[in-house]
C-alpha cells in the first residue's frame, strides 16, 4: 500500500511546483546591471543630431527614468500615454533611447503621439541597447543621481507597475538623497 | 443567431456530460440497470452537440462573422478558405473545442466498437471519459468561450498568426489532439478496471487497439509538428527539445512504453499494476502537456495566449483527475496484481527493461521541461534548459533501447536461453556490423562512431526483424503474418528508418550562412547554388520577396529553388518560407535571410543528407501501430469468455513464432 502512494506523492509535490510556477513571471530575467553604475555613453540626440546626449546629463537631474523605445515598436504605443502623463504632472525627469530605429520615423512618431522626454538619443546601430542589455522594446531603467541603475522594467509600463514597481524606490531614493 | 446556437449547443453537450459522467457510475453502484443504460445514448447525444457546436464555429468562420471575437482575432476576409476553417483551432478557444469533440469522438467509437465488453464495464469507462469532458467543458464556457461577442462588431479581422497559415499546420492540431485524447481510452478501461477491481487479459485485450490508434495520431501528430518546424521556421532544424514538444512527446514515451507492458499484460499476465499504472502516466501527461502550454508556466517559442486564470483552473483540473486515478491506484492496485515467474534471460526481462528506458526517458524529459520551473520556485536563479542536456541524456538511454528492438522480437516469453539468442542472431548480427560499415564508409568517415552505432542500430533492427518476418512465414508462407506481428515489424523497421534519417542529418548536414549578391555561386557537397536575385511576388493575402536559386550538379540544372520572404497585412516581422527541394538521399533548403545592400542578400543553404528519412520512418511507426490494431485476436475477443485469466492463455506458450507475435 505504502508502495503504490509513491506515485501520488511524486505528483503532489509537482503540482506544488506548478502552483507556485503560475505566480512566477518566466519571462522576467533580471538584469545583472542592478545596483551597477549604468554603462556610460555619448550619443548624437534625436531632435538635433548636433547636440549629444550623455550619461552625464542624466546626473543633473537626480533620479530619472530612461526609457527605450522605437517607432517600429507596438508595446511601445500602449506604454506611450502613461509616459506623456507622467511627464505632464513633472513626476520624473524621463529620458528615451531611440533603438535601432530611423530618425524621420522616430520624429513623426513623437510628433504624433507627443514628446514625454526630456530628450532622446539617437541609438541608431544599437550599441549602447547591447551595453545596456536590451533585449527587448520597451525597457525602462531607473537610473539614480549617481549614474547607478536600481531598477529595469521589461515590457511596456503600465500604471499598475508605476503604482507598485516604480515609484516606492523612486520616493525612497529622493529621501535617500534628501 | 448561429454563434448562439453554437453556445447553447456546448451547454447542452455540458449537462449530457454530468448526466454521461454521474448515472452509470450511480447505476453500478446501486445496480439499477436503467441507469447504466443511459451511458452509450449519452455518449452518442453529447458528440451530436460537440458537433454542432463546432459546425456552428467553422460556419462564423466561413462567413467572416467578425462580431465573434474569436473569429476577430483569428480570421480576415483575404484569408484562403483553407485556412478560414483551420483557424477554428488554431488559437486557445477552438483548440479547446476540437479537444472536446475529439473526446466526444473516442466515447462515440467506444459506443460502436465495444459491443463485445460487458455493458457494465463499457458504462463506466463512458462514465469516466463522461467526466474528463465535463472538466474540460467546464474550462472551456468558463474561461475560454469561443463563441463571445464583440461589440461594435469590427469590419476586417485580424488574420491568423501567418505562421499558422501552413497546410502541414492545418492537420498537425486534430493528428495531436486525436492522440491526446485518445488516451484517454486506456485511462478509462485502467480506471474502471481499478473499480471493479479486476483485470484481466479480456481487459488489455480491449485496450490494446484503443492504445495503438491513439499512439499512431500521437506519432502522426508529432511528426507534422516536427516536419512544420523544419521548413516553415527557416532554421533547418527538426527537433529543438522546446518545452512544447517535449509536452507532446512524454505522453508519446510513456504511451510506446504502454504498448510494450500490454504486450507482458496480455500475454503472461504480469506487469498488471505497472501496465495500469501507465495508462494514467500516459493520459495524465497529455493533461499535464495542455497545463503547460496554456498556462504560461514555462517560456516557449509557440505558447498559447497565457492566462494565469486558465492556468489554475487546469491545475485544479489535474489535480482532482490525476490526484483521485493516484489514489484509486494506491487502494487497488493490490487487488489487481499478479505475479508469475520469469526466468533472467526472457522476453519478459527485454520488456522490462524496454519500460525502464522509456520511462526513465520520460522522466528524464519530465525534469529537463521543468527545472527552470523549480529552480525559479525555489529562488535559485532562472536558467533554461536545451539541446545539450536532452542529447546528452537522451543518447546513452536510446542506443540499448535500439538494441532491445532487434533482440526482443526473438526471444521466447518466460524463459530463454542465451546460447539460443546468439545462434538466431548468428546472421543477423555480423550482416548488421558489415552493412552499417559498407554503408558509412560510403557516405562518410569509418572513424565516425557514433555515426556507425546509429547505423549498426539500424541494420541490426532491420536484419533482426526480416529474420523474423522469415521465421514467421516458414512452412506457412504469407498466412504466418498475423496483424500483431506485421505491425509491430512494420513500426520497429520504421524506427531503423527513423534512426538513418537523425544519425545521418546530424553528423553529415552542411549549413551555410552566406551573402550572394545576383550571379554569385556557392558550392555545398556535389551541388552549385547559383543566386539569380530577388523579386517581388503577390500572394492571397501576403507580399513577398522571392529569391531564384538555380541549383546545379555536373554542369546539369537539378531544380530552381523560390525563398520567400513573407510580409503579412497583420504582422509587424517578415516570414521566412524557406525552399525545400527534397529527395531520398538529401534535401537541398534555401532561405532567405535579410538584405545587406546592393542587390545582395543574406542567405542559408543547406545540405540534408537522409532527412526526410525522420518523418518517413514516423509514418511507418504509426502505420505499424495501426496494422498491429487490425490483429485478428482483437476482432475475436467477443467469442473469448470475459472471465479469463491472462496466466492461463493457452497461446501463452513459448516459441519464437507465438513469442515474436508480442
Amino acid at each position: 500500500m505504502m508502495r503504490l502512494l509513491i506515485p501520488f506523492g511524486i505528483f503532489i509535490v509537482l503540482i506544488g511546483f506548478l502552483g507556485i510556477g503560475l505566480g512566477l513571471n518566466p519571462r522576467e530575467v533580471p538584469s545583472p546591471l542592478i545596483n551597477k553604475s549604468a554603462p556610460d555613453f555619448e550619443l548624437p540626440m534625436l531632435a538635433d543630431p548636433g547636440e549629444s546626449l550623455g550619461l552625464e546629463d542624466f546626473k543633473a537631474d537626480g533620479v530619472v527614468l530612461f526609457n527605450v523605445w522605437a517607432s517600429w515598436c507596438v508595446a511601445c504605443r500602449h506604454e506611450h500615454p502613461l509616459l506623456v502623463s507622467l511627464a505632464r504632472q513633472n513626476a520624473i525627469p524621463i529620458y528615451g533611447l531611440n533603438y535601432k530605429d530611423e530618425r524621420p520615423a522616430a520624429l513623426q512618431w513623437l510628433r504624433q503621439l507627443g514628446n514625454p522626454y526630456k530628450a532622446s538619443a539617437f541609438d541608431e546601430d544599437g550599441r549602447v541597447g547591447i551595453d545596456w542589455g536590451v533585449y527587448g522594446v520597451p525597457e525602462t531603467f531607473l537610473v539614480d543621481a549617481r549614474g547607478v541603475i536600481r531598477y529595469k522594467h521589461t515590457g511596456p509600463l503600465t500604471a499598475e507597475a508605476w503604482e507598485t514597481e516604480l515609484l516606492p524606490r523612486i520616493r525612497q531614493l529622493r529621501e535617500q538623497e534628501g | 443567431m448561429i454563434p448562439e446556437l453554437g453556445h447553447f449547443a456546448l451547454i447542452i453537450a455540458l449537462s449530457i456530460a454530468i448526466v454521461q459522467g454521474t448515472l452509470p457510475l450511480l447505476g453500478v453502484w446501486l445496480d439499477r440497470p436503467g441507469w447504466i443504460g443511459v451511458a452509450v445514448p449519452a455518449a452518442r447525444a453529447q458528440v451530436l452537440f460537440l458537433a454542432i457546436s463546432f459546425i456552428c464555429l467553422t460556419y462564423a468562420f466561413l462567413v467572416d462573422d467578425f462580431s465573434v471575437a474569436y473569429v476577430a482575432s483569428n480570421s480576415n476576409t483575404a484569408q484562403p478558405l483553407m485556412y478560414k476553417i483551420s483557424a477554428v483551432w488554431g488559437a486557445h478557444e477552438g483548440s479547446l473545442l476540437l479537444w472536446v469533440l475529439m473526446l466526444g469522438i473516442w466515447g462515440l467509437a467506444i459506443t460502436l466498437f465495444s459491443r463485445s465488453v460487458p455493458e457494465v464495464f463499457t458504462a463506466r469507462v463512458l462514465a469516466i471519459i463522461g467526466l474528463v469532458g465535463v472538466g474540460f467543458l467546464l474550462f472551456t464556457l468558463g474561461t475560454s468561450n469561443p463563441f463571445d461577442r464583440l461589440f461594435p462588431a469590427p469590419m476586417q479581422g485580424r488574420e491568423l498568426n501567418p505562421l499558422l497559415q501552413d497546410p502541414g499546420l492545418a492537420i498537425h492540431p486534430p493528428m495531436l489532439y486525436l492522440g491526446y485524447v485518445g488516451l484517454v481510452v486506456p485511462f478509462a478501461f485502467a480506471i474502471a478496471a481499478l473499480l471493479e477491481g479486476r483485470l484481466d487479459s479480456a481487459w488489455v485485450r480491449w485496450t490494446r487497439p484503443w492504445t495503438n490508434v491513439a499512439w499512431m495520431f500521437l506519432t502522426f501528430g508529432i511528426a507534422l509538428g516536427s516536419w512544420w518546424a523544419y521548413y516553415e521556421l527557416g532554421w533547418g532544424g527538426w527537433w529543438f527539445w522546446d518545452p512544447v514538444e517535449n509536452a507532446s512527446f512524454m505522453p508519446w514515451l510513456v504511451a510506446t512504453a504502454l504498448i510494450h507492458s500490454l504486450a507482458v499484460t496480455e500475454k503472461r499476465g504480469t506487469f498488471r499494476s505497472w501496465t495500469v499504472l501507465l495508462s494514467i502516466f500516459a493520459f495524465s501527461l497529455s493533461l499535464l502537456g495542455t497545463f503547460l502550454v496554456r498556462s504560461g508556466v514555462l517560456v516557449s517559442v509557440h505558447a498559447f495566449a497565457t492566462d494565469p486564470a486558465r492556468g489554475m483552473y487546469i491545475l485544479i483540473f489535474l489535480c482532482v483527475v490525476i490526484g483521485a486515478s493516484l489514489i484509486l491506484f494506491a487502494l487497488r492496485a493490490g487487488s489487481v496484481s499478479a505475479s508469475a515467474k520469469f526466468e533472467w534471460v526472457s522476453k519478459d526481462t527485454l520488456l522490462l527493461l524496454n519500460n525502464i528506458l522509456l520511462t526513465v526517458a520520460a522522466a528524464s524529459v519530465l525534469i529537463g521541461t521543468l527545472y527552470p520551473l523549480f529552480l525559479d520556485a525555489l529562488g535559485l536563479g532562472k536558467i533554461s534548459v536545451g539541446p545539450p542536456y536532452f542529447d546528452t541524456v537522451f543518447v546513452p538511454l536510446m542506443l540499448p533501447l535500439l538494441f532491445l528492438i532487434g533482440l526482443g522480437p526473438l526471444a521466447r516469453w518466460k524463459k530463454d536461453r542465451l546460447p539460443r539468442l546468439a545462434a538466431v542472431s548468428r546472421f543477423t548480427l555480423p550482416a548488421a556490423v558489415v552493412l552499417a560499415s559498407i554503408a558509412l564508409g560510403l557516405l562518410g568517415n569509418l572513424s565516425d562512431i557514433m555515426v556507425w552505432l546509429g547505423l549498426f542500430m539500424a541494420f541490426w533492427i532491420v536484419a533482426t526483424a526480416l529474420w523474423g518476418v522469415g521465421h514467421q512465414m516458414r512452412g506457412k508462407g504469407a498466412r504466418g503474418l498475423s496483424f500483431g506481428f506485421s505491425g509491430m515489424t512494420i513500426a520497429h523497421m520504421g524506427m531503423a528508418v527513423f534512426v538513418v534519417g537523425v544519425t545521418l542529418v546530424s553528423a553529415y548536414d552542411i549549413e551555410r550562412d552566406v551573402r550572394m549578391a545576383p550571379g554569385d555561386s556557392i558550392d555545398v557537397r556535389d551541388y552549385r547554388f547559383q543566386f539569380e536575385g530577388v523579386a517581388p511576388h503577390q500572394g492571397a493575402n501576403y507580399r513577398a520577396t522571392r529569391g531564384t536559386m538555380h541549383v546545379y550538379r555536373d554542369g546539369e540544372r537539378v531544380t530552381t529553388l523560390y525563398p520567400e520572404k513573407r510580409y503579412y497585412a497583420s504582422q509587424q516581422n517578415p516570414m521566412t518560407e524557406a525552399a525545400i527541394d527534397a529527395g531520398v538521399t538529401r534535401d537541398l533548403y534555401v532561405a532567405l535571410g535579410e538584405p545587406v545592400g546592393s542587390g545582395a542578400w543574406a542567405l542559408r543553404v543547406y545540405h540534408k543528407p537522409f532527412v526526410q528519412w525522420i518523418w518517413f520512418g514516423c509514418l511507418m511507426m504509426g502505420l505499424g501501430g495501426l496494422t498491429a490494431s487490425f490483429d485478428r485476436r482483437y476482432r475475436l475477443a467477443h467469442r473469448v469468455p470475459a472471465t479469463r485469466h491472462a496466466g492461463t492463455a493457452p497461446d501463452a506458450a513459448p516459441g519464437v513464432p507465438e513469442g515474436a507475435r508480442g
